[in-house]
């Protein structure tokens, strides 16, 4: 990891690590709350903050426009949803800005954070993300679509449709692959016969790279250049950012049925958030201090979401036939 | 006034929209250049760019989604399906993704898409091309489907749904395309959807029809006006919402129905009238409420289709046994 000729100050690499640390202690946090009754399902970022958090800084927001997939806590909160309103949605409550505690858990939108509602279909959010980049195009915005979807993903017919639009129209949309090695229970041999999804960017026409999705600063690099390139009007750019999922797919299964857990041991000693920590201390941008304020400042805020969150009303049965048809 | 085609009546809506409402774009499958397999866009490149109408590979769950994404920017998205057999191939992305965009955002986003695309039998053609398919998007909440009978409906309807914040399927059968023309007006106007229109008023007995069972209903109720029966006929326009008033006034009146419809006859539009009907007038009822439909089976091949598809006899035979019961 070479922080040097990253372009990024010590301050935007603490804020990077500030950041992947409150995915990650909100995710575990989500997993307490299962485990003890109080949300129904939890689908899981850990593992893949490094690659969520260094792509979403490569943004600006309140410009850009992203369509999240269901693992996106660390892409979600860098792009300004706050805790309070993370901890809302995975209770389901009324005041939950995603959907009003309408949606399946994970499935992120927010209007005034410029992010589209996904479904839970995977992959259904490539088109959208590419009309949103045509739009854009045609409004002539200075802006780029993000969208993201895990490496499974990417075998939808969605996904090639997406893409071949967006190459054909040189659109300014960067796809984002999160290739976790998992979808759900198959593994990466299962899924793709090509030594990189990346690879697949060649079929469009288009720029495609892989890169250590552990790596926030390369991510962040990568993303940075294709956003680059989609407002020069060079079209679309395809990223795939290589991690490991570091939970079983959701709060839902067991993945040691499927995996081994010295599989997981060894792909833990690699985990993006560990290393970033370890290289930040290294060249002593991070300090013992600074990360305990960081611990202590993430722990009150997940608290008081929490709190709110659960005290907060579920959505009432009389809105039931809100939102079907204009009104 | 001028005298239009279906066709005609689309292509001037499409127009008329175009030219109010810079957010209106126009897209599919060989709608740019070549104004679309049935020419319902065409010249609307010409007159107003590439970027307002124009071609997309082919790829239908690609040409919805993209929908969507413009739609979320504040376009009013116009997107053709070549033909609404295809429909298969975007079903995810009308009634998986934009029927419950506004749902699933928490009321915080409109999808004002009007999903245009032909279907319809008697034209002959082959597998996929013709299916009554409506009865499938009718199940969707979220969506409004709109089902033209005649040029001058099918301008001030589609104008009608093109301004609707609400995704609405409008389909347009083939068979009336080209096959007569009414005055329509040059200038725009518009229908409100969701509202049945009585297109003859009659005492004896009421049929229900859309898309082109209107044509054959009228013809119907022309042949028993000879034998002295007033047949009352309701063009529902719009199958969903379904206009139930309009229909339960009908029949209170009338005391005898038909229902209409050219789709296959388990789980359509016609059971669902039918349903209604009898839950809000049957008290009122001299005769049971019969159908008029197409057999289940696959849309016929097209030596057989004119045996297969409902017609004005098949409408008169029923309403005789509804009248003589």
């Amino acid at each position: 990891m070479t922080l040097k000729d990253s372009g990024l100050s010590n301050d935007q690499l603490l804020d990077m690590f500030y950041y992947m640390l409150l995915s990650r202690r909100s995710d575990e946090r989500m997993w307490l709350l299962n485990r003890s009754g109080k949300i129904p399902f939890v689908v899981s970022c850990q593992g893949q903050e490094a690659m969520q958090v260094g792509s979403s800084f490569a943004l600006h927001k309140g410009v850009d426009y992203t369509a999240p997939y269901y693992r996106d806590v660390g892409v979600v909160l860098t792009m300004g949803m706050t805790v309070k309103e993370l901890f809302l949605q995975a209770f389901a409550k009324a005041e939950d800005p995603n959907s009003g505690g309408r949606q399946m858990p994970g499935h992120f939108g927010h209007r005034r954070l410029n992010m589209l509602s996904g479904s839970s279909p995977v992959t259904t959010q490539v088109p959208h993300a590419v009309g949103i980049a045509l739009a854009l195009k045609m409004k002539q915005e200075e802006a780029v679509s993000f969208v993201t979807l895990g490496e499974g993903s990417s075998n939808q017919g969605d996904f090639h449709e997406g893409l071949n639009f967006a190459s054909v129209h040189d659109l300014p949309v960067i796809v984002m692959v999160e290739n976790n090695q998992y979808a759900i229970s198959c593994g990466i041999e299962q899924q793709v016969n090509c030594k990189h999804i990346s690879d697949r960017a060649i079929g469009y026409g288009i720029h495609g790279e892989t890169v250590d999705g552990n790596d926030p600063v390369a991510v962040y690099q990568a993303i940075s250049n294709a956003r680059k390139r989609a407002l020069a009007g060079m079209g679309p750019t395809l990223i795939e950012a290589v991690a490991y999922r570091l939970t079983p797919h959701s709060s839902d299964d067991n993945d040691l049925t499927y995996r081994t857990k010295e599989e997981v041991d060894l792909a833990k000693e690699k985990d993006g958030l560990i290393i970033f920590k370890r290289t930040l201390k290294d060249q002593g941008i991070l300090t013992a201090d600074i990360e305990q304020a960081y611990e202590a400042k993430i722990k009150a805020l997940i608290d008081e979401a929490t709190t709110y969150a659960d005290e907060a009303p579920y959505a009432d049965v009389s809105t039931l036939f809100d939102g079907v048809y204009h009104q | 006034m001028a005298q239009m085609t279906m066709i005609q009546a689309i292509t001037d809506a499409l127009r008329v929209e175009l030219k109010n409402d810079e957010n209106v774009v126009l897209f599919g499958e060989d709608v740019g250049k070549n104004g679309g397999v049935f020419r319902a866009t065409e010249g609307l490149q010409d007159e107003f760019g590439e970027d307002r109408v124009f071609d997309t590979p082919l790829a239908e769950s690609g040409i919805g989604g993209l929908a969507i994404g413009l739609a979320t920017q504040g376009f009013r998205p116009v997107p053709e399906i070549q033909f609404f057999g295809f429909v298969y191939e975007v079903m995810d992305s009308i009634s998986g993704q934009m029927a419950r965009m506004r749902y699933r955002s928490g009321n915080t986003v409109n999808m004002p898409i009007t999903l245009r695309s032909p279907f319809g039998g008697g034209v002959h053609t082959p597998e996929m091309h013709a299916d009554s398919l409506e009865g499938l998007m009718a199940q969707q909440p979220g969506l409004k489907v709109v089902i033209p009978s005649n040029p001058y409906d099918a301008k001030g309807l589609l104008i009608s749904a093109i301004r609707d914040n609400d995704p609405v399927i409008y389909l347009e059968h083939m068979k009336l395309y080209r096959s007569f023309r009414d005055e329509v007006p040059e200038e725009e106007y518009t229908i409100e959807l969701g509202k049945a229109n009585v297109k003859r008023e009659g005492a004896d007995i009421t049929f229900i029809a859309y898309g082109a069972m209107v044509q054959a209903s009228l013809k119907a109720a022309e042949e028993l006006e000879k034998d002295g029966v007033s047949a009352e006929v309701i063009d529902l326009r719009t199958i969903a919402p379904l206009d139930v008033e309009t229909i339960v006034e009908s029949v209170k009146k009338t005391g005898r129905c038909v229902v209409v419809q050219e789709a296959q006859r388990v789980a359509g539009i016609a059971s669902q009238i039918v349903a209604e009907i009898q839950e809000r007038a049957i008290l009122h009822l001299e005769a049971p409420v019969l159908r008029v439909t197409a057999p289940d089976t696959i849309f016929s091949f097209p030596q057989a289709e004119d045996v297969w598809l409902p017609n004005h006899k098949d409408i008169v035979k029923k309403a005789n046994e509804a009248l003589n019961y």
